[in-house]
């Protein structure tokens, strides 16, 4: 089996279907058509842009330049969680705890998977590196936001449950413990569900593509399974800490619940 | 026993503030509303960050983990916060074992043991305020500040829990910071008087 190209034609074919769509959203006054035109030209454009870089990061296979795209993207990634978040932690905290969380799941999660389990070769083939690194760092991403959020909305909107514990004598962690779990809980459920569906509601996007571009289907299994495993330890360990880092941050020294550190 | 001091205490746009409640003596604290008569309290028992310092019998609240501080310095907020399904699970709240009140203390409010079991989203207001008091005092307390500790409730419920107190003061020797806006509840409850007025503290003549 060979990959069948795609000729620009068949891109333009696909848009038209996008155009239709547009044109129907004028046609029923739904408003959206700006913004399905101007989404669908960003993606483009920044698929195009990425494929030319992979291209010629392929060409030249250099660590250094793997390690810059992932900087790059993990940037954007720790972007994603403050943005989503109605009320974030001031400051360098705000930028900080979700990227730090980022960094530390998803990059050694990637490259232990890079050199035990797959053992590329350099460890940091770019071919494997940078899509593996993308898949883990978008859904943590999404566990993180939803954990950090939920956790720092609880704390707001709890806070006089949080006092009264406080001052009935309880430390700080254990007064703010179900929350902590809770938002855990919310983090990693969307990975959970995801698994559990695998294979029977969904088919997982990494596969199919791999199936389309002509690999076995078993081969495209297996790497779907394992990505699955990767995807779930890094969601979760990355939740585990965001969660860890923020609740710490929301109380001082004296076990005092400090909404001040959050705007 | 135990005598509770304030020194030189400073918070939001109050103070320095300095007072001394002996052993066993209770003093009553009024206020216009937005004074900050509360957020003393709060800075008393550690809960908002101030200069200056409380000291219970000589040892400051900074030489003490701040629960431990705030187990035996305890407040009683205006509005108490309930978080679990039933009473009986609020009790005891930072300890090992559950305190439980007496059924002779339960029975000065107007409750009996069974109160324990009752749901907290049918209790009424009132009913709220007065297990509240008591949840703090099975904490085991040496030192109460008690945020309007009577005001939801009505007459013969304000005198139980105004004789419930003063047993408690008697009985342990604590003492007690009373905020209330009531002028006879004051003349009845407590020895000395005192208004927040542009932050700072003044006696209050008695009438």
């Amino acid at each position: 089996m060979s990959v069948i190209t795609l000729t620009p034609l068949d891109l333009v074919l696909a848009a038209a279907l996008v155009v239709l769509l547009a044109g129907l959203s004028l046609r029923f006054d739904l408003g959206l058509e700006g913004r399905i035109l101007v989404a669908a030209g960003r993606m483009t454009a920044q698929l195009l842009l990425i494929g030319l870089i992979l291209r010629t990061i392929f060409a030249h296979v250099h660590l250094a330049w793997v390690v810059l795209i992932a900087v790059g993207m993990l940037l954007a990634a720790g972007r994603e969680v403050m943005a989503r978040q109605q009320r974030r932690l001031r400051g360098w905290w705000g930028l900080g705890t979700g990227t730090g969380a980022m960094f530390v799941s998803s990059f050694s999660v990637t490259v232990f998977a890079l050199c035990v389990i797959v053992g590329t070769e350099p460890w940091y083939a770019p071919q494997y590196a940078i899509p593996m690194l993308g898949m883990l760092l978008g859904n943590t991403m999404t566990g993180i936001a939803l954990a950090m959020d939920r956790l720092t909305q609880a704390a707001w909107q709890q806070r006089a449950v949080i006092e009264q514990r406080l001052l009935l004598g309880e430390e700080a962690q254990t007064a703010f413990g179900e929350m902590r779990r809770e938002s855990m809980r919310t983090g990693m459920i969307p990975i959970v569900n995801a698994m559990a569906a695998a294979g029977i509601v969904s088919l997982p996007g990494m596969m199919t593509g791999q199936i389309l571009a002509g690999s076995p289907p078993l081969e495209a299994v297996k790497y779907q399974i394992m990505i699955m495993f990767l995807i779930a330890a890094g969601t979760g360990f990355g939740v585990m800490i965001a969660i860890a880092l923020t609740s710490r941050r929301l109380f001082d020294e004296r076990d005092r619940l400090r909404l001040d550190v959050l705007r | 026993m135990s005598r509770l001091t304030v020194e030189a205490l400073r918070y939001h746009r109050c103070g320095p503030i300095d007072f001394t409640i002996a052993d066993g003596t209770c003093m009553s604290l009024t206020g216009a509303s937005g004074a900050g008569k509360t957020l003393l309290l709060r800075a008393i028992a550690d809960l908002d960050p101030h200069a200056g310092r409380a000291l219970l019998d000589d040892v400051p609240a900074t030489a003490l983990p701040a629960p431990t501080w705030r187990r035996r310095v305890a407040m009683l907020p205006a509005e108490s916060a309930w978080w679990h399904e039933s009473v009986g699970e609020h009790f005891g709240v930072g300890q090992a074992a559950g305190n439980v009140p007496s059924a002779e203390s339960l029975a000065r409010l107007g409750f009996t043991p069974d109160v324990m079991r009752w749901e907290i989203v049918r209790l009424s207001t009132g009913e709220r305020q007065r297990l509240a008091l008591l949840r703090l005092l099975a904490n085991g307390p040496r030192a109460l500040l008690l945020d309007e500790p009577t005001a939801n409730l009505d007459g013969p419920n304000v005198t139980a829990v105004e004789s419930l107190i003063a047993a408690f003061q008697r009985d342990e020797q604590a003492p007690v910071l009373w905020v209330t806006h009531d002028r006879e509840q004051r003349e009845r409850v407590a020895a000395q008087h005192y208004r927040i007025e542009n932050g700072t503290l003044r006696t209050e003549p008695s009438p």
